[in-house]
């Protein structure tokens, strides 16, 4: 069984962000880049997939310019065969990478996409389930346990009220949730056979999709500044001030 | 498991290894790329990219680059803001600076044809030109140790990941590699632990000066775009610290770089005296002065960063040689600290060491003595330039700010840098500290939180994260000594130096214990410099770890 599992170059999480001066969008001169931990996540799984004999190989695919590559060198030292790497410089709307993942899927022949349930930096949360949709096949969102046998996976999802366990026909679309695996760290001799490994590059229009143009950044402004807490000593202190800005009557 | 259990490593084998992907390190790899496209290159940095540890002022004189890749305005090299200005004053208190007459610049504090640059963005495009050459560069790999076979320098032993602060391999243990070439450089920067190392087993350092160190504190910020003056250069001596004394020394910088950024910095050398003096408040204290304040006001403050710096010059560079390797850059100590400058100084002797190496290849050789590039040293202008400044720092320890700076001026300015005299400076910097008994302690005013700021919001900006289950990568030989010795005699001075709060006296009475919050480490060195027992050892934590610097 193939797998395909979508990674995406995100700025690395432990980044302070800084909003450019004129909103148009965040700093991202300088600025470390990795990829989305969510797919991370959604990378080991395969890899351990593959390991207990369950899948026969990984494919990498990442959208955006000419240096997602580095992302996709650090798919294919987890463990991934090969990769494709989708090249497209302008913004990239989730619908549009939905239409692009879903005509590599089907291209390659996959049984089942993997990928993170968001991405760090939008944190939209749609690209899983509108490719599942695209592809008319089934979705497991959220996934926090994933079991595959035959042609079917159980996965075990993380709701609000505790855990939900769906079944899925394969080929399926499942997205990955925190508690899923802990990834494993990159091993020099494994990120040195990486560079070794084949990536294909094909272009949107290669593939049949035309980008979608539905959501426009209007602008990006940084969360407001958390202003000074005041002390109080008594509870009356208290209802009295929380009275005052009108938040009990 | 623990520790201790011998593990299989994996081997893999260059022709030329480099520790450390700063300025020297990546123009080593680039030079011998250049000489020989066939030769094995490997660079290990223990950042999580390239960069990520980089921190300068910047004003970067552009001749080693100019040598090296002479078409790099064409290929995009982040030099944007030449030097326009260059004000030199004395602060002379908290409220008053005499700006010095452009004649009575010393020589090398001018800076016609110089560059205003973020070094942390030049090194990344280095990586990239080096990656272009087919140069093998690994991030997120610290190199723990050397491994010295018969005396001979083989390559080196990566940190081990996945082992618990207990010193137990955790689950996803992962040993570090081994690395092996025929010739090692180690370009880790101002006392690099490895390098440390090399200098005292190969005795590198016999019949030199000691070494002396500065500690550089630097922000970066965007001002309003009234107060910004691109390409102005301010450099200052005196006040927070002494113009006439010599128990406080340093000096103080601030460069208006590009898109309404401007980097400000304070230098305190390592020989300071008094045991209660805290460079990072001095520092934020200093940011009130007119001079300084009337650009940063109504600015925000991006980052926040930290360095060690040595700054003995010629008279302290140890042997730059051993069987098998070489120092090159900060690690052997080739920074011009009359020019307030490294980065040019660091690439030409990387660019040194490389063709000694690339020639030591040609010929058949591995794991001698590169002594060729001892003799390309000595026949280089960055021999001739840091012999001419040799004095510098001497006279500044011996004299002061002012006086000292008025000798330099001469030798400079009117002597040309030729003369025939040289001063020592044989003092110790981390035996300079006065017992806490006869020292006053400075009042420092509280941070306002517009100009000035407390340590962990500051460390907060650098963006520094390490994985907390592992060993603390700072060792005490006696981990008795901070309470029994230092807290006594000089008020624990680790509390004040570090400027990233890693090192606190905690508890009371007889309950007080010394606490290292290791992952709060900006990788400075400073501790392993200044501790007055010298009982501090920086050692490489699991690589990636340290702060993440973006534009520094």
């Amino acid at each position: 069984m193939k797998v395909l599992v979508s990674v995406k170059r995100v700025i690395d999480y432990n980044v302070r962000i800084q909003v450019k001066p004129d909103g148009s969008g965040v700093v991202t001169d300088g600025v470390k880049m990795s990829m989305n931990p969510f797919d991370e996540i959604a990378m080991e799984e395969a890899v351990r997939l593959k390991e207990k004999g369950k899948v026969t190989e990984i494919i990498a695919v990442t959208l955006g310019g000419a240096k997602n590559e580095e992302t996709l060198r650090t798919a294919l030292a987890f463990g991934a065969d090969r990769a494709v790497h989708v090249k497209e410089e302008g913004e990239i709307q989730p619908l549009t990478a939905a239409r692009a993942l879903a005509a590599v899927v089907k291209k390659e022949g996959a049984q089942l996409l993997l990928t993170g349930k968001q991405a760090i930096d939008d944190d939209a949360n749609q690209t899983g389930q509108m490719t599942a949709a695209l592809l008319d096949v089934a979705q497991a969102t959220f996934a926090s346990k994933i079991e595959i046998e035959g042609s079917k996976a159980t996965v075990t999802r993380e709701v609000d009220a505790g855990l939900e366990t769906l079944e899925v026909d394969l080929p399926a679309v499942i997205t990955t949730d925190l508690r899923l695996n802990e990834p494993r760290y990159l091993k020099l001799p494994d990120i040195m056979k990486a560079k070794k490994k084949p990536i294909e590059t094909v272009s949107l229009a290669d593939l049949g999709v035309s980008p979608a143009a539905g959501l426009k950044t209007v602008t990006t402004t940084p969360p407001p500044k958390r202003s000074k807490g005041v002390m109080v000593k008594t509870v009356d202190e208290l209802v009295a001030a929380l009275k005052a800005k009108g938040l009990v009557s | 498991m623990s520790e201790s259990t011998p593990v299989e490593r994996d081997v893999m084998e260059y022709d030329v290894l480099v520790v450390g992907a700063g300025p020297a390190g990546l123009s080593a790899a680039i030079r011998l790329k250049q000489l020989n496209p066939e030769l094995g290159v490997c660079v290990v940095e223990k950042g999580a990219e390239v960069g990520a540890h980089i921190l300068s002022g910047a004003v970067f004189e552009p001749r080693a680059l100019d040598e090296l890749l002479p078409g790099w305005q064409a290929d995009g090299a982040p030099l944007k803001t030449a030097v326009k200005r260059d004000d030199v004053y004395f602060f002379t208190s908290a409220l008053k600076a005499i700006r010095m007459p452009g004649f009575l610049v010393p020589k090398p504090m001018h800076n016609e044809g110089n560059w205003i640059i973020s070094l942390g963005k030049l090194v990344r495009w280095l990586g990239t030109q080096a990656e272009g050459l087919g140069v093998e560069i690994y991030p997120g790999f610290a190199a723990q140790s050397a491994i010295i076979e018969d005396g001979v320098v083989k390559g080196v032993t990566l940190s081990d990941m996945g082992v618990n602060r207990e010193g137990e391999r955790k689950p996803d243990f992962a040993p570090g590699m081994e690395l092996r070439a025929k010739y090692t450089l180690f370009a880790e920067g101002c006392r690099g632990h490895i390098g440390k190392q090399l200098i005292r087993q190969y005795q590198l350092d016999q019949g030199r000066d000691p070494q002396h160190y500065g500690i550089g504190i630097k922000e970066l910020w965007r001002v309003p775009a009234a107060q910004h003056e691109p390409g102005l250069v301010v450099h200052g001596a005196g006040w927070p610290l002494d113009l006439l004394g010599t128990d406080a020394l340093g000096g103080s910088f601030l460069y208006h770089l590009e898109d309404q950024q401007v980097a400000v910095g304070l230098i305190v050398d390592l020989s300071y005296t008094n045991p209660y003096l805290s460079p990072f408040d001095e520092f934020q204290r200093f940011k009130h002065h007119p001079k300084i304040a009337q650009y940063l006001q109504g600015g925000e403050r991006l980052s926040y960063g930290a360095r060690a710096l040595v700054k003995g010059g010629l008279n302290a560079l140890p042997k730059l040689v051993f069987a098998g390797g070489a120092l090159i850059g900060c690690d052997a100590g080739t920074l011009n600290y009359a020019k307030i400058k490294g980065s040019h100084c660091a690439m030409k002797s990387g660019m040194l060491a490389a063709e000694a190496a690339a020639e030591a290849i040609a010929e058949g050789r591995a794991g001698d003595e590169l002594s060729a590039y001892t003799r390309k040293f000595e026949a280089s202008w960055l021999y001739e330039e840091l012999k001419a400044s040799r004095n510098f720092g001497v006279w500044l320890h011996k004299f002061g700010a002012l006086i000292g700076g008025a000798i330099n001026w001469v030798e400079q300015n009117l002597f040309k840098g030729r003369f025939g005299w040289t001063v020592h400076d044989l003092k110790l910097d981390h035996a300079s500290l006065k017992p806490a008994a006869v020292s006053s302690k400075p009042s420092y005013p509280k941070p306002d939180g517009k100009l000035s700021f407390d340590k962990l919001s500051s460390v907060f900006l650098s963006s520094t994260n390490h994985e907390e289950d592992q060993p603390a990568h700072l060792r005490l030989a006696d981990p008795s000594l901070p309470i029994a010795r230092n807290l006594p005699l000089y008020d624990e001075p680790a509390q004040r130096y570090c400027p990233a709060g890693v090192y606190e006296v905690v508890g009371e009475g007889s309950a007080r214990r010394f606490q290292i919050n290791a992952q709060n480490c900006v990788h400075c060195k400073t501790c392993d410099i200044k501790d007055p027992s010298q009982n501090i050892t920086w050692v490489a934590p699991e690589g990636g770890g340290g702060p993440g610097y973006a534009a520094m």
